[in-house]
């Protein structure tokens, strides 16, 4: 009976693919923070006061906080005096087209199999491509401009819409909000930034493909989306990182603004480096993830969370207009070492509100998988809705799930429902496969395709595939 | 020979279930083998399938010239061995059209063939369901995922229509059925015998065989095959019940 728990046990804790790094020149601060860092990082950005401002107040806030611990997760204490808060390619190129881009950075990836032009070609997606900490490539954007659309790095669109960023900076996650997203408003270096104006729906779904590069830096992105009254838009995020010891540290905050009667769609996958089967090194994700929905908005979060050694992360939506929608799609899995504490806050404001939890956890080896959600439903939200469910699927018998739901009802004609359960991937269940032909490496891919079948069909197309890849997970393509 | 076992021995956790089985099987042929609970008849299907659960401890078993016991359960299926589950498993989130397209396709790549393409296969699954009068709407539905006793049962023998096995091991298939779905499984499986494929029938009751009529019909009792005849031997089993055979066994044993 062993045989097969060992080989499933080997599929899910296969060596991380993308494992290499790129030689390229960088311009890096030495390690270490304090108020002449913010300044530093503020001037050689050539940002205005404002945000200087911005930052340092943030920064001093920082300093008075310390790291949560509320969560279901072992850290070791992190050295915030060992980190570089700054590096950017040293060639800072104006790009017109791809064509331009460093080849190094394009070999990048290319290895990662996401050649650029290819998905400029084929897929129809603008690609603003963070390298590190700067923006390197961005396309599109003349598409996207006629129909007045900004989709640019966030620095850029400091330089270029700074009453936009000024307005809606922090006015989701406060810089104020807690340790991570307090360090991130203190020293973001760049991310993304769109606004969608008046009643503009977006063409094509628009892409960021993150990676961490340089050593010892942390990467703290900054990403806000502004979808103004009537509009919508699909976003899209995939990361994944060079293999290295040194624990990484990742702290980014993402701010959605939904006004009246628009759609943002956010969807990512994160694989950033695990760590290796003995659990040393990986990527340290603490995210900060919050969108805040008008009238009869929509925000919808859909997240495969398959990297990190350690990953934080609760994307969360404010529901403050009345009849506005919040949705939470996830899956995430945890192999040999690593751990992940991950969930979703729906905070209930506005009459007739809705939202829905669907949580997929898979742990394996040794990961430990925790779900961490709350609704709270506001007095004065007359006639809110919640429906959550929360799967979890083990496989082997040293991996551990764990769900924590909170619930805070303040008005009594809200309806909340919750569905939890927990499942092992069955000797039984593969032994069927494998009786009609099926292999257990595709029978294991078959059944963990299946358990996260509902949170795969949120994500757009080309997500969905990419999702399943790294699943390893053979296509469910055929009649549904 | 289609399949010869002989002298297996099996354990499971620690106690020994079959003590020296012999069967012999021709293609087309359907052999009943019937005995009271617990007398090892589970354990034969699924050791011929290769289930992890047990270990073969004695004896051969020799499908089509090869030695089976050497083989892993998908390679067996590949080869042709086909077991109907008593308890067939449900797979969530995973259709049954697409399970089974995973599951002929890997038999196709075994034996060196290509994928069968999406129409294909399609008018193929419809071939196969219009033979067994099966619901297409059940052919949209999560494998085995909210089906009745008898939906599950006649799932299998859709999935056994489907992959053209050499043999079927058909395992307690009519347990928890009503006439009617016996009735329809039996047609199903009668509907899958040719001269070149052979079938266990594995059974508690006589009943089945009402239905599926049998070329040869063992007594597994003891974890041993004590009788073979002819289909009366079931109709006597059915009189008598199994209490006479184990005591002749017994009295001819001590």
């Amino acid at each position: 009976m062993s045989t097969s728990t060992e080989t499933i046990e080997q599929l899910a804790t296969r060596e991380y693919k993308y494992g290499f790094e790129t030689e390229i020149e960088t311009d890096q601060f030495a390690p270490g923070l304090d108020e002449d860092v913010v300044r530093r990082l503020s001037a050689t950005k050539g940002e205005p006061e404002w945000l200087l401002e911005f930052r340092l107040k943030a920064f001093r806030v920082w300093q008075k906080m310390t790291a949560p611990t509320w969560h279901n997760l072992k850290i070791e204490p992190i050295d915030y005096q060992a980190i570089s808060y700054y590096s950017a390619p040293k060639k800072k190129p104006e790009l017109k087209s791809l064509d331009e881009v460093d080849p190094e950075v394009r070999r990048t990836f290319e290895k990662l199999g996401i050649p650029i032009e290819e998905q400029k070609a084929l897929a129809g997606v603008a690609v603003d491509a963070v390298f590190d900490s700067v923006s390197v490539a961005t396309t599109f954007r003349e598409k996207l401009a006629e129909l007045g659309i900004i989709f640019c790095s966030f620095s850029e669109a400091v330089k270029e819409h700074p009453d936009l960023v000024r307005q809606y900076l922090g006015s989701v996650v406060p810089y104020t909000d807690n340790f991570f997203a307090s360090l991130n408003s203190a020293v973001f270096s760049d991310g993304s930034f769109i606004y969608l104006p008046r009643g503009v729906r977006c063409p094509m779904e628009l892409s960021t493909y993150f990676r961490i590069n340089a050593k010892n830096t942390g990467q703290f992105e900054r990403t806000l989306i502004v979808a103004d009254e009537g509009a919508s838009v699909s976003y899209l995020e995939g990361c994944t990182a060079p293999m290295r010891d040194e624990n990484q540290l990742h702290a980014a905050v993402v701010e959605l603004v939904a006004l009246d009667g628009s759609t943002i769609k956010y969807s990512t996958i994160q694989n950033w480096y695990p760590g290796d089967a003995n659990g040393k090194g990986g990527i340290y994700n603490f995210v900060t993830k919050r969108g805040k929905a008008m009238a009869n908005a929509k925000i919808t979060w859909t997240q495969v969370e398959t990297g990190s050694a350690i990953t934080w992360k609760y994307p969360s939506c404010i529901l403050v207009g009345d009849n506005s929608i919040g949705e939470f799609y996830s899956v995430a899995t945890t192999n040999n070492w690593q751990q992940a504490d991950t969930g979703t806050k729906m905070i209930h404001l506005g009459k007739n509100t809705r939202s829905t939890i669907v949580s997929k956890g898979i742990s394996a080896g040794f990961g430990q998988n925790t779900y961490r959600g709350e609704v709270r439903v506001g007095k004065n939200a007359h006639n809110a809705r919640n429906y959550s469910q929360c799967d979890s699927l083990l496989i082997g018998d040293r991996c551990g799930a764990h769900t924590f739901p909170y619930l805070e009802i303040k008005n009594t004609s809200a309806k909340v429902e919750h569905e939890a359960s927990t499942s092992k991937i069955g000797e039984d269940q593969i032994f069927y496969c494998r009786q009609r032909g099926i292999p257990t490496e595709d029978a294991v891919n078959m059944i963990v395709s299946g358990f996260c079948k509902e949170v795969f069909r949120e994500l757009p197309m080309e997500f969905a595939v990419e999702a399943q890849k790294l699943l390893s997970i053979s296509l469910e393509g055929s009649v549904g | 020979m289609l399949l010869e076992i002989k002298d297996l021995r099996v354990k499971a956790e620690d106690k020994e279930i079959l003590k020296g089985l012999n069967l012999s099987v021709n293609a087309g042929e359907v052999h009943a083998v019937m005995g009271p609970n617990g007398s090892g008849k589970s354990t034969l299907a699924r050791v011929l399938a290769g289930h992890p659960g047990y270990e073969v401890t004695g004896g051969s078993i020799t499908f089509d010239g090869k030695d089976l016991l050497e083989l892993e359960p998908e390679e067996r299926a590949c080869e042709g061995v086909f077991m109907a589950f008593q308890y067939p498993v449900e797979i969530a989130g995973i259709n049954n059209t697409y399970f089974l397209k995973a599951a002929v396709n890997a038999v196709r790549k075994y034996h060196g063939k290509s994928d069968l393409d999406a129409v294909e296969f399609m008018q193929l699954l419809r071939a196969k369901a219009k033979l067994l009068e099966m619901d297409q709407a059940m052919l949209g539905r999560s494998v085995n995922e909210g089906f009745s006793g008898g939906e599950k049962k006649r799932n299998e023998i859709f999935q056994m229509a489907m992959l053209e096995p050499r043999l079927g091991v058909l395992d307690e298939t009519d347990s928890g059925l009503d006439i009617d779905a016996l009735k329809i499984v039996s047609n199903g499986v009668n509907a899958l015998r040719t001269p070149d494929r052979a079938m266990i029938v594995v059974t508690h009751y006589q009943r089945l065989l009402n239905y599926i009529v049998p070329d040869v019909v063992h007594v597994l009792t003891g974890g041993r095959i004590v009788r073979s005849g002819g289909r009366e031997l079931a109709l006597e089993l059915e009189e008598k019940g199994y209490g006479w055979i184990e005591a002749e066994t017994a009295g001819a044993r001590g």
